[in-house]
C-alpha cells in the first residue's frame, strides 16, 4: 500500500528518506517524511545547517543528513508535520524520538504516553522526556519521547493517557 | 456545545445575551450567529419543508444555500446561519413558505 | 452617485491583497465584505500554510488576515463589512450593495471580483438531514464560532480540505470515524493523509455514501463501495453511526456577478465549474472587471493572493498609477504563480488554465 492510495507510505517510500545507519549512530538526525512535489519550503527556510534544501520550489526537500545537527528547528515549522528527529545514541535501548503535536491535553514531563506508529497502532509505552511550546514552536509542540530502540523508525503519534 | 479548550484558538465570547427558540429561553453571546447558538444548545432542525414536511438544518454556513431558514422576529426566511443573536430575539421553526411583511 | 476608482468585492486572500497592491500603487479603493469579518476563508484556517515566506508560509492562515488589514487601513482602503454586493448593472456601470438593511449603490471605474466559491452537495438518498454539512461549514462551526457540530463523524472526500477538517474535527474533541474516497487514490497531500492516519483514523478509498438516516437529524449512513469507474457495488453496504456527515466533494467558483456583468465564461471542469476567460494579468473580457481567487478557478490561497496583487496592481495602472515598483511586482507576481504551478500536482491546474487564458488586449 502506498501513500497516494493509503495516507501511509511505503516501505519503499519511506527508504527514500531515513536517514544512513552510519549517521543515526553518530547522534540525532531528522528524517523528513515528504515524498510529492508539492509546492512548500519552509523546512529550507528553517534550517540554519543549510542541511535541507529545496532549490525549486516544488521539489522534494533534498535532505544531507551529514550536515544535520538534530537541532529540530524544523519540526515546527513543517507545515504537513512531516518531520521528526530520531536520537538512537540516547541509550543502549532506547532511542529518543521528536515529534510534532498539535492536541490537547499536552502531556507533561515525565508522563508515560502510548507510542502509535503511522497507521495509529499501538506499539508500546513511550516517556516523555521534555515539551516544548513556546512563541517559536507557534502552537505545534515538540516532544521529545522515549522509546525502545526497535520503535524508532515506526513511532511517529502518542495518545496522553487520562 | 461550545469549545473550552482548544490546541490553536482561544475563544473570547462576548456579552452573553437571552433570546427565545419556541417560546423556551436560549442563552448566546454577542456575535454569535442564531445557527451557532442553536447548535450550542443541541438544536439542529431548522425548519420543515413545505410539501414534505422534511426536516431541514445547517448546510453551507456562509449564507448560500438556503438551508437554514426560520422565522425571526415575526419574519420568515431568515438565514440564520449569517444572522446574529440579539437580547430577547424570538426564533421559530418554519414550516411553511413564510409571508413576507410588508 | 457615489464615485470610485476602484471596488474589491470580497474580502478574503485575493481581494485583501488586491486591495493592498491597488491603494499602494496610489488607487482610491473600496473594500465590500459581506460578512461582519474580513478574512474569507483564511479566517478559519487554523493549519499552517504551505509555499513559500512570499505566500506566508509555516504562518496559520487565521493569522494571515491582521498582517493584510493593517496594511490596507493604513493605505487609506474604504473597508465596508456587512455589505453584501447584490448586483452590477451593466448599463450605467453601478454596482448594488445591502448594508445595515439599506440598498446601496456605487459607481466604481474598475471592479476587482474576488468572490470566493461554495461547496458542493452529494446526491444520494436523504442528503437533507439536519447533521449532514459541507466540511467547510463544520470548520465554520468549529473555528469560527467554537462550536461541537457533532459527536461522532464521518467525512466523504479526501481532498486536502476533507483531511484538513478531519484533523481540525479531532482537535475539536470530535470522533471522526472514517474519511470515504470515491476514487481509488487520495487527491489531497500525502502529508496532510499521514496526519489522520497517524490517528487511526481509516481512509477508505473506492467507497461513498448509499444513504442517510435519522428521524429529525442525522443518526446512521449507509456506505457502499465502489468499482474503479465509480459503479456502486451490490451487497457491499456497511452501516456508521455517526451524528455528523461532512461532505468535501469539492467547490464551485461563484460567479454570478462575472455572468451579469456579461463576462465570457466558459465550463473548465479541471478549474471547478464556469469561469471567465481571463488575460495574464487577471483582466476579464469586460475591460473594466478583474477576477482573482477562487472565483477565477479553484486552487489554492497562495494563488488566490498572488492573483489578487496581479489584478491589483494592473487596475491601478489602467488609471496610471505605478509608485515607481510596477514594473518589478508584476515580474515578481507572474513568476510567484508560475513557480507555484509548475509541479507535478499543478498539471490539472495548467490543463485547465489553457482553456481560459487569453492573450491580453493591448490597450
Amino acid at each position: 500500500m502506498t501513500l497516494i492510495k493509503s495516507g501511509v507510505p511505503s516501505r519503499d517510500e519511506l527508504s527514500t528518506v531515513i536517514p544512513p545507519r552510519q549517521k543515526l549512530e553518530k547522534g540525532p538526525v531528522v528524517v523528513v517524511e515528504c515524498f510529492q512535489e508539492i509546492p512548500c519550503n519552509p523546512c529550507e527556510t528553517a534550517c540554519k545547517q543549510e542541511a535541507i534544501r529545496v532549490p525549486n520550489i516544488n521539489d522534494i526537500p533534498i535532505v544531507d543528513h551529514e550536515l544535520c545537527n538534530g537541532c529540530s528547528l524544523c519540526i515546527s515549522k513543517c507545515p504537513g508535520l512531516a518531520i521528526f528527529v530520531i536520537d538512537e545514541t540516547y541509550s543502549p535501548n532506547e532511542a529518543l524520538v521528536k515529534i510534532p503535536y498539535e492536541f490537547l491535553p499536552l502531556p507533561e514531563e515525565g508522563d508515560i504516553v502510548t507510542a502509535l506508529d503511522r497507521e495509529g497502532k499501538v506499539l508500546g509505552d513511550a516517556r516523555v522526556l521534555k515539551v516544548q511550546d513556546g512563541k517559536y514552536q507557534d502552537r505545534t509542540a515538540v516532544i521529545s519521547i522515549t522509546v525502545a530502540k526497535d520503535f524508532s523508525m515506526e513511532v511517529r503519534n502518542i495518545k496522553v493517557r487520562g | 456545545m461550545r469549545i473550552t479548550g482548544h490546541p490553536v484558538l482561544q475563544f473570547s465570547r462576548g456579552k452573553k445575551i437571552k433570546f427565545y427558540f419556541e417560546g423556551e429561553e436560549i442563552e448566546g453571546y454577542a456575535g454569535e450567529t442564531i445557527a451557532a447558538a442553536l447548535h450550542a444548545a443541541g438544536v439542529k432542525d431548522y425548519h420543515y419543508s413545505p410539501k414534505l414536511n422534511r426536516p431541514r438544518g445547517f448546510f453551507c454556513a456562509i449564507g448560500n444555500c438556503s438551508s437554514c431558514l426560520m422565522e425571526v422576529d415575526g419574519q420568515p426566511n431568515v438565514r440564520v446561519c449569517t444572522e446574529q443573536v440579539s437580547e430577547g430575539m424570538k426564533v421559530r421553526r418554519q414550516h411553511n413558505k413564510g409571508v413576507l411583511k410588508p | 452617485m457615489k464615485n470610485r476608482e476602484i471596488a474589491v468585492i470580497g474580502g478574503g486572500p485575493a481581494g485583501l491583497t488586491a486591495a493592498l497592491y491597488a491603494s499602494r500603487m496610489g488607487a482610491e479603493v473600496t473594500l465590500l465584505e459581506r460578512h461582519s469579518i474580513a478574512g474569507g476563508q483564511l479566517v478559519k484556517q487554523t493549519h499552517k500554510f504551505f509555499g513559500s515566506q512570499k505566500q506566508y508560509a509555516a504562518t496559520r492562515g487565521i493569522d494571515i488576515p491582521q498582517y493584510l488589514l493593517e496594511e490596507i487601513e493604513r493605505q487609506g482602503v474604504e473597508i465596508l463589512l456587512d455589505a453584501n454586493v447584490l448586483g452590477y448593472y451593466t448599463e450605467d456601470g453601478v454596482l448594488g450593495y445591502e448594508k445595515d438593511k439599506k440598498f446601496h449603490v456605487l459607481k466604481p471605474e474598475r471592479i476587482i471580483v474576488g468572490t470566493g466559491a461554495t461547496e458542493n452537495v452529494l446526491p444520494f438518498a436523504n442528503n437533507d438531514l439536519p447533521g449532514i454539512y459541507g466540511a467547510g461549514a463544520v470548520q465554520t462551526l468549529m473555528n469560527e464560532y467554537g462550536i461541537v457540530p457533532g459527536n461522532k463523524a464521518l467525512m466523504v472526500g479526501a481532498g486536502n480540505i476533507g483531511l484538513i477538517i478531519s484533523y481540525q474535527l479531532m482537535q475539536a474533541g470530535v470522533e471522526v470515524k472514517e474519511i470515504i474516497v470515491r476514487g481509488p487514490i487520495i487527491r489531497g497531500y500525502g502529508v496532510h493523509a499521514s496526519k489522520v492516519r497517524r490517528m487511526g483514523v481509516p481512509i477508505n478509498t473506492c467507497c461513498t455514501v448509499k444513504s442517510a438516516h435519522g428521524s429529525t437529524c442525522l443518526e446512521k449512513v449507509t456506505t457502499i463501495n465502489l468499482t474503479e469507474n465509480r459503479e456502486p457495488i451490490p451487497g457491499t453496504e456497511r452501516e456508521v453511526d455517526v451524528d455528523l456527515l461532512c461532505i468535501s466533494t469539492g467547490l464551485s467558483p461563484l460567479t454570478e456577478l462575472l455572468w451579469q456583468a456579461g463576462c465570457q465564461m466558459e465550463y473548465v471542469a479541471e478549474l471547478g465549474g464556469h469561469v471567465p476567460l481571463r488575460d495574464k494579468n487577471m483582466r476579464t473580457s469586460q475591460e473594466s472587471i478583474f477576477v482573482a481567487g477562487d472565483a477565477s478557478g479553484i486552487e489554492e490561497a497562495s494563488m488566490a493572493m498572488v492573483e489578487g496583487m496581479l489584478a491589483g496592481l494592473c487596475a491601478a495602472r489602467d488609471f496610471g498609477y505605478d509608485d515607481g515598483m510596477f514594473n518589478e511586482l508584476h515580474y515578481d507576481a507572474i513568476m510567484q504563480l508560475n513557480e507555484l504551478r509548475s509541479g507535478e500536482d499543478s498539471e490539472k491546474i495548467r490543463k485547465g488554465l489553457k482553456e481560459c487564458l487569453v492573450k491580453e488586449v493591448i490597450r
